[in-house]
């Protein structure tokens, strides 16, 4: 399973990349391969405040629905549009693309997130 | 490739006609022109010999009862006997309106309130209302009456509502439409509640409990005294789903074990055909305290006479027009007349016999989680299979389809892995099953000796398996014209 | 009757493998308390040929619309329906199914579904259908609730008193979830107030709802209201009669988001209300969320055109607690009694129906005025009005002594619809009877 060194998880299975005042996030590979073939991909609305954890959008493959939540507490400044067309990105690349970037108020909420080794540590006693 | 309705077209071939008609024309202006319609319809024009026997072909790609055994755990797909269709038909009972006046309809009125009494009587409720129109919408309104109580008593602190994690999905979707949160319970080893953990969730902000009883892993649970009295202690009110009522028909009574509401399917264990998807029926049974809130109308009898009784102002209102499903009741009302009393308790007991023969005769071939006494029904799964060749649960049940049976229950209940849930119920003779159980063989030794066989199945159905992520991801929803 | 087929000997043999001796051994799991300890209180079963008598004998005790006119409406319609359609239903492998969830061995009953679900969308003019609802009331409450839950927080739900009132309570039942707020605008003179319904949009509101003809039987202008919603970012949401569809203006032409309504018109009988079927239609952004069965086209592992339920992560199997509606039955034999009844009358003769119905209307109308009656409203109508009368019951009371089930009570009033099957020589009579003075 891929867990990418330089990225921060959560316990919900949702990665995000920081970078100064923005983060882009996305599932895990561990969520893709756990919800199958991902049909559908709703997504947030740009120019919505968010807080951590909160929900921010909505996967469904045909079997499964999964809520995708915050990492971080912040405003939505831009949705991967190009998912609504094509969901299986997220199959085919986690990590490559991005949900949601989010404009973080709080640098603080990071704090609480999982370098990749705790992720993986984590992943294992899941399974 | 067969055509859809559409592609058989034909310009002016429909020959329907009205019968003449010696009055005046209709004024042009007799309708605004505002209102009137521009927007084309583009319905198909088929000749009556096309279109009879487009819908004829349509049920030969279809498997229902009358084709063969049939089964679908939870489901209780039973023989539908064929005088309760006669009945419904009658024009005495189809040709009613639902506004005619009381006196016109007092045969109507009498099966109405006679299937109250019996449901009552079966249950061991103290009342009921047939107007919800499937398990679901039954499951709603039984729902909204524990809410309508906690309100009336002034308790509105109870918001949470607790389901077993072995649930149908309905019972927290229900209890979150009626805006309840949903309190997950825990199944213990022996897939019964976990009264540990019943105790620890139960408490003043818990309105009640949704139960089904036998449970979805067919199982009896044996503690329902006690878990009626813990929830009940609690302040809280106990719902019977009734959707696996087969398994103790006759033999025990919802009511008597502590249940304050229930709904039963007519469509489940009653006979009722299950119309490829409805038409159902999900009446409502309610202990004494309860009966106030059920939705309006309900029958009643004054004298010899039966009358609505709309005279019920704490009542939640109404889920349905008019009175419910009366057509699927009086079809259940023909059923329960022709058993008597002898009569259903002999279905459960041939239901539980058909369940634990197959139960017994399957162990061998495939893992059964929780080998022993079940009720109506019993969930095995995949697991030796899955081990020699990885052959899933799906696969087994697509190869079933080769063999002409309709595939048992799939993946559910959520709580076994990989599950088989089987569902005989009591019209299936000895043979049936035991040609079913030669099937389940064969496959389990296709799995062991040639894999591919089951993976690749159905091999002779009238399709292949589909591609459900297409039908998702880019949904084609209706047909449209090239 | 019995439907079991195994006689005691080969239950003995049975319980002999399972290592039973008798069938009470298979309850030893239910405690003795619990147990029902003499027998259910009801009668002995019945043998078949009793049974039909019993029935008969029931049925006979009712009036019904087969051997009487029938001038009653109010949200349920004496239309014909074909003699094909009913033997049709009769094919068990439609009646005896399940729903269709293993498709390979049900592409009969899903394309069936694909084929309502199209009629449906053709008729309403919207872009996406459902498999069918409990009925017309149910699917509008359904539909409100779905403009509440997909608004972000939004509950009001503008209502005119003109919608049906049984529709009416059953919001009301459904709003008990607190996901809905509903506010009831008084219509006037029988239709809408849809100046006061305006007023009363906000940006606190999910939708406002209309019903086309409106119980009274009156055709509502729903034009303004629509763009006055819209306009603050609510749904339009209609609730329509799907034989005036062959005439009227279709919900999209309206301009809604959402239409619904009462199928039974289509191929349905009366059947004291019910089983009928409830329609439920939507603009394509709602495709995702809509509640009950879809059905989708798609292709087998050959290539092969194929139909399979889809678009199931909105359903209670799989979002549990999550899911917008906790419906999984639907009435899919009464969706398939009205694509087979769209089929047989086929385009023109549903338009031939609706023309036939508004002309017997406005036939009746003009007699009954001659009679020196009075319509309570003067608005225009579709195959539906109300006709003052001092005493409503005593004129239905004095039209059953004539053989005929008259109409709906309102106060002043009564309430007369006109299908296809009215003859003019029995609106001739209605006359007469209620006309005589």
């Amino acid at each position: 399973m891929n867990i990418p060194k330089k990225l921060l998880y959560t316990s919900e299975h949702e990665w995000i990349r920081v970078d100064g005042e923005k983060g882009h996030c996305g599932i895990t590979d561990y969520a893709q391969h756990h919800l199958g073939d991902i049909v559908f991909v709703e997504l947030p609305e740009v120019g919505e405040e968010v807080a951590v954890a909160e929900s921010i959008g909505v996967i469904e493959s045909v079997k499964a629905v999964a809520t995708l939540f915050s990492p971080a507490g912040g405003k939505i400044i831009e949705v991967n549009e190009e998912l609504e067309e094509a969901p299986e990105l997220l199959n085919e690349d986690p990590y490559g693309n991005w949900i949601a970037i989010i404009e973080l108020t709080d640098h603080s909420d990071l704090e609480k997130l999982m370098s990749a080794e705790a992720y993986a540590a984590f992943c294992e006693n899941l399974e | 490739m067969s055509k859809l309705i559409f592609e058989k077209h034909v310009p002016d071939s429909n020959p329907f006609t009205l019968p003449p008609l010696a009055i005046p024309a209709v004024k042009p202006d007799s309708i605004p022109q505002q209102f009137l319609r521009e927007q084309k319809i583009a319905l198909p024009e088929v000749s009556e010999v096309e279109a009879v026997r487009h819908f004829t072909e349509l049920s030969t790609r279809a498997y229902g009862v009358d084709s063969g055994f049939y089964p679908l755990g939870s489901c209780t797909m039973k023989y539908n006997p064929k005088i309760n269709e006669w009945a419904a038909r009658l024009p005495g009972l189809a040709g009613l309106h639902p506004y005619q006046a009381e006196d016109t309809i007092q045969g109507a009125l009498q099966i109405y309130y006679e299937m109250q009494e019996m449901l009552a009587e079966i249950t061991g409720m103290d009342g009921f209302s047939l107007q919800p129109a499937a398990g679901a919408h039954g499951e709603m309104v039984g729902v909204m009456t524990i809410k309508a109580y906690h309100h009336n008593r002034q308790d509105y602190q109870r918001t949470k509502m607790m389901v077993p994690d072995s649930a149908h999905g309905t019972n927290p979707a229900t209890a979150n439409m009626v805006g309840f949160d949903v309190i997950e319970v825990k199944s213990n080893h022996r897939g019964l509640v976990d009264l540990d953990d019943l105790r620890a969730k139960m408490n003043d902000q818990v309105a009640g409990l949704m139960l089904t009883n036998p449970n979805t892993l067919g199982l009896f649970e044996e503690e329902i005294q006690e878990i009626a009295a813990i929830v009940h202690e609690g302040g809280g009110l106990l719902y019977y789903d009734g959707a696996n009522l087969n398994g103790i028909i006759g033999i025990a009574r919802p009511g008597d074990m502590g249940f304050d509401v229930l709904h039963v399917n007519l469509h489940k264990t009653f006979g009722t055909p299950h119309g490829a998807g409805g038409p159902g029926s999900g009446p409502v049974g309610v202990k004494s305290k309860l009966l106030d809130f059920l939705p309006k109308p309900v029958v009643i009898k004054k004298d010899d006479a039966y009358g609505f009784d709309y005279d019920m102002p704490l009542s939640i209102g109404k889920v349905k027009n008019f009175y419910g499903n009366f057509g699927v009741m009086v079809k259940a009302y023909v059923y329960i007349k022709a058993l008597g009393a002898e009569g259903i308790k002999e279905i459960c007991e041939h239901a539980v016999l058909n369940a634990n023969y197959l139960r017994h005769q399957l162990r061998d071939d495939y893992n059964i989680p929780l080998d022993r006494l079940c009720k109506h029904e019993f969930v095995a799964n995949s697991k030796k299979q899955a081990d020699q060749n990885g052959i899933s649960t799906m696969d087994i049940a697509k190869r079933l389809i080769d063999y002409g049976y309709h595939p048992p229950t799939v993946y559910f209940p959520l709580i076994v892995s990989e599950a088989i849930m089987i569902e005989p119920t009591e019209t299936e003779s000895k043979e049936r099953l035991d040609d079913f159980v030669q099937a389940m063989r064969s496959i389990a030794r296709e799995a062991a000796e040639e894999p591919e066989l089951v993976i690749n199945a159905p091999h002779n159905a009238a399709i292949r398996r589909v591609d459900e992520v297409t039908a998702a991801r880019k949904p084609v929803v209706k047909w449209e014209a090239p | 009757m019995k439907y079991n087929p195994n006689p005691p000997s080969v239950v003995k043999e049975m319980l002999h493998t399972i290592g039973l001796n008798s069938l009470d051994e298979l309850f030893s799991d239910i405690k003795a308390e619990v147990k029902v300890p003499k027998g259910l209180n009801l009668p002995e079963g019945m043998g078949e040929m009793e049974l039909r008598r019993r029935m008969k004998d029931l049925a006979n005790r009712n009036v019904n619309t087969e051997d009487h006119p029938c001038f009653l409406g109010a949200g349920a319609y004496d239309h014909y329906i074909p003699a094909a359609l009913e033997q049709l239903l009769l094919r068990s492998e439609f009646y005896t199914a399940y729903t269709p969830y293993q498709p390979e061995m049900s592409q009969g009953i899903l394309q069936s579904i694909f084929e309502y679900q199209t009629m449906i969308c053709k008729l309403t003019g919207m872009d996406v259908s459902n498999a069918s609802m409990y009925d017309g009331g149910s699917a509008l409450a359904e539909a409100c609730n779905l403009a509440c839950t997909s608004s972000k927080g939004r509950k009001k739900v503008i209502v005119s008193d003109t919608v049906h009132p049984e529709y009416l309570d059953i919001l009301k039942a459904y709003s008990l979830s607190g996901s809905m707020e509903v506010v009831l605008v008084p219509g006037q003179e029988g239709s809408a107030d849809i100046d006061a319904m305006i007023q009363t949009v906000d940006d606190q509101t999910a939708c406002a709802v209309i019903q086309q003809p409106n119980f009274y039987g009156i055709l509502e202008d729903a034009e303004a209201l629509e763009k006055a919603v819209h306009e603050n970012k609510g749904m339009f949401i209609m609730a329509v009669e799907p034989v005036s569809l062959a005439l009227l203006k279709s919900p999209a032409e309206w301009g809604a988001d959402i239409a619904v309504g009462e199928g039974q018109p289509l191929g349905n009988s009366l059947s004291l209300g019910g089983p009928y079927l409830g329609f439920f239609a939507a603009r394509k952004a709602l495709m995702r969320k809509i509640p009950g069965r879809i059905v989708g086209q798609t292709s087998d592992l050959d290539g092969k055109r194929a139909y399979v339920l889809t678009l199931q992560a909105r359903e209670q199997h799989i979002r549990r607690e999550k899911a917008g509606s906790n419906i999984c039955s639907n009435e899919a034999l009464c969706a398939l009694a009205a694509s087979m009844y769209l089929t047989f009358v086929g385009e023109k003769g549903l338009k031939d129906i609706a023309s036939r119905c508004h002309r017997l209307a406005l036939y009746a109308q003009q007699q009954l005025e001659r009679a020196g009656m009075e319509l309570k409203y003067k608005q225009p109508y579709f195959k539906e009005f109300a006709i003052k009368v001092d005493d409503p019951a005593a004129a239905n009371r004095k039209l059953l002594e004539n053989g005929i089930i008259g109409g709906y009570e309102l106060n002043d009033a009564l309430m007369l619809a006109f299908t296809e099957k009215r003859t003019k020589e029995e609106i001739d009579q209605l006359t007469t009877v209620l006309g005589g003075k």
